[in-house]
């Protein structure tokens, strides 16, 4: 079982852009692959799953896709 | 006075008088100053009706109360004039450093009146201001214009100026700032061409008096530890600029792509602020008295030039399908030098990709320039054709309104009262479209900014494909960005201060007594002015709405599919938290109220 995760900004620095982490269907939760990749629960501003916000309790499924973003904006 | 200078410069380009007048210091305290008090003073001095690019139309470049202060960011200035684009009133809004110069120069404002008869420009240092001939600056790129200006000129010179797009009255001219800062929108460097003026250059060496200098010092500290430890203003913004949304917008589906007949680019990390800042970045630039520096500097072949914001990257990028970013940087410096607006030009172009795309714009009007979505190649070249009015740039000139309704498909034009959208999809962000509709410049972000909380959850998370409650935000939202403008700060602020912190630095600095609820109800008194000016001059309610396509045709694909623009739910809800009818105009009560009757 797969997952796509998306890192932007800072948070690929030493890191990656894309990449497909193993997870266990109904049981990984977002938060599950944030200790995976060394990121804080309070370094992240946006969660996004499958094109939608989310957050860190939100248990992941085959094929979803995990986007995650820290504080930025633009205008 | 303080924090306000107390005077300004009137200036009649008919006859060439220079007058200096005493700044009305009653309506400076209603309205603020800026884009408040130049809308004021444009509805006493000018019939909404006029012909925008007659001379009977005034150019007000205006300065707020903290423009040219130690306040962070206090160096902005709005152009107020009635906008040749949409016919509405135009309140175009820059930083750099032009604005906190005029300050320094002794004046709040710079209103010109009439109509030169041969190209001049206003040369101010001091006390000493003239009108020089500008003849051999006319059709000059506005780099050019600016290093001729400032070459004999006292050290320090700011220099603000139109380029050919201007020259030409183009409705969607910019005005330029410190070469690549621009008062952009509205088409208001169309109105300076009108008057055949070229620039203001300006030179001051005072300083702007302060009321309470002790306990301003107290705020910039205060003031400085808010923006720095937000993770927007104080790491966001400054690594990568306003670029790093695309990402964002295009992961949540969207990002309008070709001419918003779709909310995803397969391009878009190509075009993203990731790889603007891996690629591209040379170095990160502030305007005056910035902490944050958004501003970006890029390579451009050998080059070094003011990078594109994310509007621009969308403009250019998303919305023409071009994922070229080597192509966007020369779109944006093209738009700089011949002096047009980004969004409304890269608009226009995709507006006419469609129109041509779907057999209304014929081969032989394209003088052999290749037309058609993510061609690199042929942008740049579009773009000056739009500011020297050659070819079919003649047409585009105009903006995608004039081009695609002369087609007779004023559907292709992705507009709100003729003014393009930006970049943010309203079928995917609802209250952004909300914030578009009832813009009083038509379609544009800065008026009610409600991606902020629909997209980045600030100050707290909405649901983006929900009506819900955008009523409400919409109008604070664009009650605090009336105000923010007004005072001459930076909105990019509003990320890590609210209310009260503005309220603060007025106080401060200017000696009066606000809190956040009276600087929301100035930014409401300045949102019915507009809305007032607006309704005088033609503007019917029900252009409070958003283009067909938004409104009927779904979003195709994407983490947004399926989903229209809600507008008929929300705009009744948001006229009864103005106060208005459910028409859309503001009652006679709500006027009262705000002591605009």
């Amino acid at each position: 079982m797969n997952v796509e995760v998306r890192l932007f900004a800072t948070f690929r620095n030493g890191r990656f852009k894309k990449k497909n982490i193993e997870i266990v269907e109904n049981e990984t939760k977002v938060k599950d692959l944030l200790n995976e990749l060394g990121i804080k629960e309070e370094e992240i501003a946006l969660i996004i799953v499958n094109g939608m916000h989310s957050n860190v309790d939100r248990k992941l499924e085959e094929g979803d896709t995990l986007a995650l973003f820290p504080p930025v904006a633009g205008g | 006075m303080y924090g306000y200078n107390g005077k300004y410069l009137r200036v009649n380009l008919t006859d060439g008088q220079i007058k200096v007048e005493d700044l009305n210091e009653e309506l400076a305290m209603k309205f603020i100053g800026g884009r408040g008090l130049g809308t004021k003073m444009m509805m006493d001095e000018v019939d909404p009706n006029v012909d925008a690019l007659s001379p009977e139309n005034k150019l007000m470049v205006m300065t707020g109360p903290l423009t040219g202060t130690p306040a962070f960011t206090g160096g902005r200035y709005m152009v107020v004039t009635k906008s040749p684009l949409s016919g509405t009133i135009a309140s175009s809004n820059s930083g750099g450093f032009w604005g906190a110069e005029l300050k320094s120069a002794g004046y709040d404002a710079v209103i010109f009146e009439g109509k030169s008869e041969k190209p001049v420009y206003l040369s101010i240092e001091d006390d000493k201001v003239e009108l020089k001939d500008a003849s051999n600056l006319w059709g000059k790129y506005v780099s050019e214009t600016t290093k001729e200006l400032t070459k004999d000129a006292p050290k320090g010179t700011k220099v603000l100026a139109i380029g050919p797009g201007g020259e030409n009255l183009s409705k969607i001219a910019a005005i330029m700032n410190d070469e690549d800062r621009a008062a952009g929108r509205s088409g208001v460097g169309a109105v300076m061409g009108s008057k055949n003026l070229k620039a203001i250059a300006v030179k001051g060496t005072g300083k702007v008096k302060v009321h309470d200098e002790a306990k301003l010092k107290e705020l910039t500290k205060e003031k400085l530890a808010k923006i720095k430890e937000n993770g927007v203003t104080g790491e966001g913004l400054p690594t990568y600029g306003t670029a790093v949304l695309v990402n964002i917008l295009n992961e949540l589906g969207s990002l309008p792509t070709n001419n918003f007949q779709k909310s995803q680019f397969n391009g878009g990390e190509e075009i993203s602020g990731e790889t603007l800042a891996e690629k591209y970045l040379i170095k990160n630039t502030a305007c005056y008295r910035c902490p944050i520096a958004c501003g970006r500097y890029v390579k451009m072949d050998d080059q070094e030039v003011g990078g594109p914001e994310y509007e621009t990257l969308w403009a250019f990028g998303a919305d023409c399908g071009l994922d070229d970013m080597k192509a966007i940087i020369k779109a944006n410096y093209w738009c700089n030098e011949v002096g047009i607006d980004t969004i409304s030009a890269g608009s226009t172009i995709a507006a006419a990709i469609e129109l041509y795309e779907k057999g209304f714009i014929k081969e032989e009007e394209l003088d052999g320039l290749k037309l058609e979505f993510g061609n690199g190649a042929s942008i740049a070249e579009w773009v000056k054709r739009m500011g020297h009015r050659e070819g079919l740039g003649d047409k585009m000139a105009d903006g995608s309104y004039r081009l695609a309704d002369g087609y007779g498909k004023p559907e292709f034009s992705m507009t709100v009262k003729k003014l393009e959208m930006p970049a943010y999809d309203p079928r995917g962000v609802q209250g952004q479209g909300l914030t578009y509709a009832t813009s009083n410049r038509g379609g544009c972000h800065v008026r009610g900014y409600l991606v902020s909380p629909e997209i980045l959850g600030l100050p707290e998370q909405l649901d983006r494909l929900s009506s819900e409650g955008k009523g409400t935000w919409g109008k604070i939202f664009q009650d605090l960005t009336a105000s923010i403008d007004s005072l001459g700060m930076c909105l990019f602020t509003s990320f890590a201060l609210g209310a009260e912190d503005y309220a603060d630095y007025y106080n401060a600095i200017c000696g009066t007594e606000h809190d956040a609820n009276s600087i929301l109800e100035a930014g409401d008194r300045i949102y019915n002015i507009e809305k007032l000016f607006n309704l005088e001059a033609g503007i019917k309610p029900e252009e409070d709405t958003l283009p067909k396509r938004l409104l009927e045709e779904v979003i195709p694909e994407g983490p947004s599919k399926g989903n229209v623009s809600k507008l008929s739910e929300m705009l009744p809800k948001y006229y009864a938290e103005r106060g208005w009818t459910k028409e859309g105009i503001p009652t006679d009560e709500k006027l009262k109220a705000l002591g605009l009757k």
